[in-house]
């Protein structure tokens, strides 16, 4: 097990967000402010190392042709009590983050970790990966929703930033923020990535 | 209910509130299955179909649910209903239209994991849609996701011929494409029935 080598995977080189294009659809549509980014990344990074642990256990037991099925009622039943949970102590995040709460079922991260990590991997590992996957999720979130938050809206996690004087660009907290912000996001996560294989091809 | 709501709903679903450019659902597919025309064409009826039946069943077993006052197996009863629709879907379709069959082909189980399909059947119990709404609702969301993804395939075919910085390079350069057709589709959102 190489925690270091996981650890950077998740982050960096294997980054579920910006490397693998996975969960699009709840990093667009949640990350206008910080407190639901930071909500909907830790659900997810719960969800996924409860689910990778289960799923890991269960891998020699689960028959190869119903996998996915069996992965799916795993991850529904984690994602219903996190969806309770989060009702139940945090209703004002629960209710801005709306219907993306039980479509972390349908994030392609969760069961796409389950499909490629957690169903060869052993239980340890699993977790790790589990943890390190939904800490590349969150930061990407976070990224973004500072970003958008910010230059949209002019305050960070609530609190007023940006001088009175700011006029914020609205178009950032609408979809279109989302896409174009992801976008940009992406792309400098390529230019950097195929840097610093040039300068590793140069060291050679 | 009246035909003037069906309408609003279905005006909603297509243009003002499209799934894909305002509500974010779906998105997977429509980045994933938009570099051609056809395909995405296919992807999109083969969407609005199931989201369709989705939101029928999925109306008659919240109903159920609630009866047995097992509101919060919600989640994990629609997903479930969802995976097996798909799969009857594709068996009906193996057996009786072969043709449509091959020319979905891999893209038809992975309508399970489309969060359009699961996003309006929370949307329908969110929103308190009787059986007819539930399902009109249904199909025009699905007809508001053929309509984006085919615009979006039409512009990505042109778009892997022009000149763009390297780094931009295949995703990147489709979010941005994606988000100058949700900023067009903006301009529907004063539109107003009545």
């Amino acid at each position: 097990m190489n925690v270091k080598k996981q650890f950077k995977e998740g982050l960096i080189t294997q980054n579920p967000v910006l490397v693998q294009l996975l969960g699009m659809c709840s990093t667009m549509a949640i990350t206008t402010s910080i407190m639901n980014g930071l909500g909907m990344g830790v659900s997810v990074m719960i969800i996924l190392t409860l689910s990778n642990i289960i799923i890991s256990l269960l891998r020699k037991v689960i028959p190869n042709e119903v996998r996915i099925a069996c992965f799916i009622v795993v991850i529904a039943g984690f994602v219903t009590c996190v969806d309770l949970l989060l009702q139940a102590y945090l209703p004002d995040i629960a209710a801005s983050l709306g219907v993306f709460i039980p479509l972390i079922v349908v994030n392609c991260i969760i069961l796409g970790r389950a499909e490629a990590f957690a169903s060869k991997n052993s239980v340890g590992a699993s977790a790790l990966d589990g943890i390190f996957q939904g800490i590349g999720y969150t930061v990407v979130l976070l990224i973004l929703c500072c970003f958008r938050e910010l230059l949209g809206n002019g305050t960070l996690a609530g609190r007023q930033i940006m001088p009175e004087s700011y006029t914020p660009a609205l178009l950032l907290v609408l979809p279109v923020g989302g896409f174009l912000s992801l976008g940009a996001l992406i792309a400098a996560m390529q230019w950097a990535l195929a840097k610093s294989e040039k300068k590793k091809k140069e060291a050679k | 209910m009246s035909v003037t709501t069906l309408l609003a709903i279905s005006l909603g679903a297509i243009l003002t509130n499209n799934f894909i450019f305002a509500q974010f659902l779906g998105i997977c597919p429509f980045l994933g299955v938009s570099k051609k025309i056809d395909t995405a064409i296919g992807m999109g009826a083969a969407v609005t179909f199931v989201m369709g039946l989705a939101s029928a069943f999925a109306y008659g077993v919240n109903k159920i649910l609630i009866a047995l006052d097992l509101g919060y197996m919600q989640t994990v009863a629609f997903i479930l209903v969802i995976a097996a629709l798909v799969q009857f879907v594709e068996m009906f379709l193996k057996k009786f239209i072969p043709t449509l069959y091959t020319a979905l082909g891999v893209y038809l189980p992975l309508i399970t994991t489309n969060c359009a399909v699961l996003g309006v059947a929370l949307l329908n119990v969110q929103n308190n849609y009787n059986f007819i709404e539930s399902v009109v609702y249904g199909i025009t969301g699905g007809l508001g996701f053929l309509l984006a993804i085919f615009l979006f395939a039409a512009v990505r075919e042109q778009t892997e011929f022009s000149e763009h910085p390297k780094a931009f390079d295949g995703f990147p350069i489709a979010l941005i494409t994606g988000g100058l057709i949700a900023l067009a589709f903006m301009g529907f959102s004063g539109l107003k029935v009545w």
